[in-house]
């Protein structure tokens, strides 16, 4: 009697610390802001960096300006582990926290983003999934609370068959090229096909599509027919372990490493550890520097870190995935700041916020005052288009960093867009949504 | 039409590859038997636990992860690989005796599925400890094993591969030596027999599940330092556990040469299917092909290739 009595205390003494642990105190004039993140199971060392990017970026946002325009940003992390289901629990377990609700959601996995894009404008959460998702939400006619700027999986695509294109010496050498596309067997992966049969059909190169099964542990057939159909560029949409295991599989077939290029989630510093010197040559498509010598990041370690490098390099400072997390966060954050100046500065909903998202127009001069020149491109979104076009860059691997070896890229988007709006009417039209005139 | 082309794909188009081009599916046959030396690699902890104890030990793959994490966080620190794999060895043993002491002692005499339900805990533990004590990054693991591919009468192999196919190959041949020759594994097998026989004639229940746990765990180091070695030690080893199971249902649960012909099977059928027939589905087909083909072969023999046949009276 008197040890269940002890075991009860313990429980309700646990229950209530762990409720003040983990539950933010969430004021009027502060902005929560969820964080869908996936710190363990098999793609945990992609979401480290990614989770760490935010929240430093954030916290820097808070404690060198006291917030946007004073407004504190507030987060809560959640555990997804990447898996679909759980991401969708997340949701809905942080869309109604703070005191004005989620102010947008970040869901960092194409399966989470395609579960809650009918979700979003029921809640009037707005979603922002940058560079991931569905690609047709770039018509924002249809997808109202949905944007993927700065650039999409078929942008992305079609800018990768640019880059080749320059690589040969123009657009009329693709034809008989072949060209490989080694992609996770997941609405993710197969995002690009589309886009690469369309091209291959417009410039003739012939197009091989090889799909690798989750999670990508064992890929020795697929090499295989790599070595056997010999292709002039192979292009991978890969994540988590099926990058670095292919990365290692083409080294060890003696595939030429610099005709192999990553998409931008298979471009990471994780992707490259286990092949080692192996991996030297290998490129990846991105949309920022993988670089950390920027004033912004100055900033994070003087503010977040207290000048302390070394425990910022415990926490991914630098990395790949890092610095693009520090780009998705800085969007969300000048949304806010965009919709503010409308709605005034305060904590604002997820309407409002969705405002400031389809009315962000980050200038080059606005990346220099944010310390981020050169860091990225400038993005301006619109009623209509949520993705922008934005173009790539090509990193590739030295052995032990990454560097930038080609101009920024654009993608082909005579192609690219009627593709969009075809896939964007069709959603409408099976969804019963009416488009929006912008 | 449609079905002439169906057919072709199925019964025509894969044979006229397989003639046409001879040396490249002589390449994915290797291809196949080296990969399946690796899936027999981690099938070969699961039977020696259930040979032993009749236990289905869903925690095999958390196993592979835990020591590969124990084996590269100790060369993080600082130790000489040799002392590393010492280390890790001490304490997958340490872990077979807290296994033994926390959950097994506990667990005797009770039904298969309460001590299959303990090891699925144990997974999860497993898991989320070694992470919690190593971290989640992706480790780079550099034995000094050779890794340069080179070709042989037109066959493009890699010493990586044939390093872990010598190794699985000896390991076995070890096991089996311990199993049949020596006085501990003749308990084994006795205590595999039946638990209450094996105790009533003096062998020690006890001391048989902490060696054959402590075995597991060996095998699962080699195993985690094989496949490791290829990825990165990171959390999806403990998911090669699933390349195991068809392994397990075509060679047997019992049967340590199963283990072995089932993995290069397995290796060889997966590999044919996902490069030869392909174009039929899609791709992407060798992680449920290997399902199929396991399923195929229980159809004429239940008990899977070498497995032990049992019939019971009901």
């Amino acid at each position: 009697m008197l040890r269940n009595l002890i075991l009860m205390l313990l429980g309700a003494v646990i229950g209530i610390t762990g409720v003040v642990a983990t539950t933010p105190v969430v004021e009027a004039d502060e902005q929560f802001i969820p964080m869908l993140v996936y710190r363990t199971g098999p793609y945990a060392p992609s979401g480290i960096p990614v989770a760490n990017g935010f929240r430093d970026y954030y916290t820097m946002i808070n404690n060198r300006d006291g917030g946007i325009n004073g407004v504190k940003i507030t987060f809560e992390e959640c555990e997804t582990e990447y898996n679909t289901k759980l991401g969708v629990e997340c949701y809905e377990k942080l869309k109604n926290k703070g005191s004005t609700g989620a102010s947008l959601v970040n869901p960092f996995s194409t399966g989470i983003t395609y579960q809650l894009i009918p979700k979003a404008s029921v809640d009037e959460v707005p979603i922002l999934s940058m560079g991931y998702g569905r690609t047709a939400a770039a018509d924002g006619r249809v997808f109202k609370w949905v944007f993927n700027f700065p650039t999409t999986y078929w942008s992305q695509a079609s800018a990768f068959i640019r880059y080749v294109a320059q690589q040969e010496g123009g657009e009329k050498n693709l034809k008989g090229k072949k060209i490989a596309h080694v992609y996770h067997n997941s609405a993710y992966g197969k995002e690009a096909n589309p886009t690469l049969q369309a091209l291959s059909k417009k410039y003739g190169y012939e197009l091989v599509l090889l799909a690798v099964d989750h999670p990508g542990q064992e890929q020795k057939a697929t090499w295989l027919q790599i070595r056997r159909a010999k292709p002039d560029w192979v292009f991978m949409s890969g994540w988590g372990v099926m990058n670095q295991v292919a990365i290692k599989e083409a080294a060890s077939i003696r595939y030429p490493m610099d005709h192999f290029v990553g998409n931008w989630w298979s471009g990471s510093d994780a992707d490259v550890v286990p092949a080692a010197a192996g991996a030297k040559g290998y490129k990846s498509a991105t949309f920022h520097s993988p670089t950390s010598d920027y004033p912004v990041h100055s900033d994070i370690i003087k503010h977040v870190y207290g000048g302390d490098m070394s425990k910022a390099k415990k926490n991914s400072f630098g990395e790949v995935l890092y610095n693009r997390t520090i780009v998705n966060a800085m969007f969300a954050v000048e949304a806010i700041r965009t919709a503010q100046a409308k709605y005034g500065n305060r904590a604002l909903t997820g309407a409002e916020v969705r405002w400031g998202l389809e009315n962000l127009n980050i200038t080059e001069n606005r990346l220099k005052e944010m310390g981020m020149e050169g860091f990225t491109k400038p993005v301006k979104v619109s009623c209509s288009d949520h993705e922008t076009g934005g173009p790539i860059i090509i990193q590739q691997w030295d052995g032990s960093k990454w560097n930038i070896v080609s101009d920024w890229v654009s993608p082909i988007r005579e192609v690219v867009r009627p593709m969009v709006e075809k896939a964007a009417a069709a959603y409408a039209t099976e969804n019963g949504i009416k488009p929006r005139s912008c | 039409m449609e079905i002439i082309s169906f057919l072709n794909l199925v019964f025509v188009n894969p044979l006229v590859e397989i003639f046409s081009y001879p040396i490249f599916f002589a390449e994915v046959v290797i291809s196949g038997l080296l990969t399946g030396v690796m899936y027999s690699l981690v099938a070969l902890g699961f039977v020696l636990i259930f040979k032993a104890s009749g236990v289905f030990n869903f925690a095999q793959g958390a196993m592979v992860l835990f020591a590969a994490l124990n084996l590269v966080g100790f060369i993080e620190q600082g130790f000489p690989i040799w002392l590393a794999l010492l280390l890790t060895i001490i304490v997958m043993i340490i872990l077979a005796f807290l296994i033994e002491r926390f959950m097994l002692r506990h667990l005797i005499n009770q039904e298969d599925i309460i001590l299959f339900m303990a090891t699925i805990g144990l997974t999860f533990l497993l898991q989320g400890f070694g992470e919690t004590l190593w971290g989640s990054n992706v480790k780079p693991l550099d034995l000094g094993i050779p890794n340069q591919s080179f070709e042989v009468a037109g066959l493009l192999l890699n010493e990586f591969d044939l390093f872990a196919a010598g190794s699985g190959a000896i390991l076995v041949g070890v096991l089996a030596v311990f199993f049949h020759y020596t006085r501990i594994g003749r308990a084994l097998r006795a205590v595999a027999d039946d638990h209450q026989a094996a105790m009533a004639v003096g062998i020690p229940l006890k001391t048989i599940w902490i060696i054959v746990w402590s075995v597991a765990g060996f095998v699962g180091l080699v195993a985690g330092i094989m496949w490791g070695a290829k990825s990165g030690v990171q959390f999806s080893l403990s998911l090669i556990a699933l390349k195991a199971l068809p392994v397990l249902i075509l060679g047997g649960f019992t049967s340590v040469p199963g283990a072995i012909v089932g993995g290069l099977i397995i290796g060889v059928g997966e590999k044919i299917a996902e490069i030869y027939w392909r174009p039929l589905v899609g791709g992407a087909i060798e992680n449920w092909f290997a399902y199929v083909l396991a399923l195929a072969f229980l159809l004429f023999r239940p008990q899977g290739l070498f497995g032990e046949r049992i019939i019971e009276r009901v």
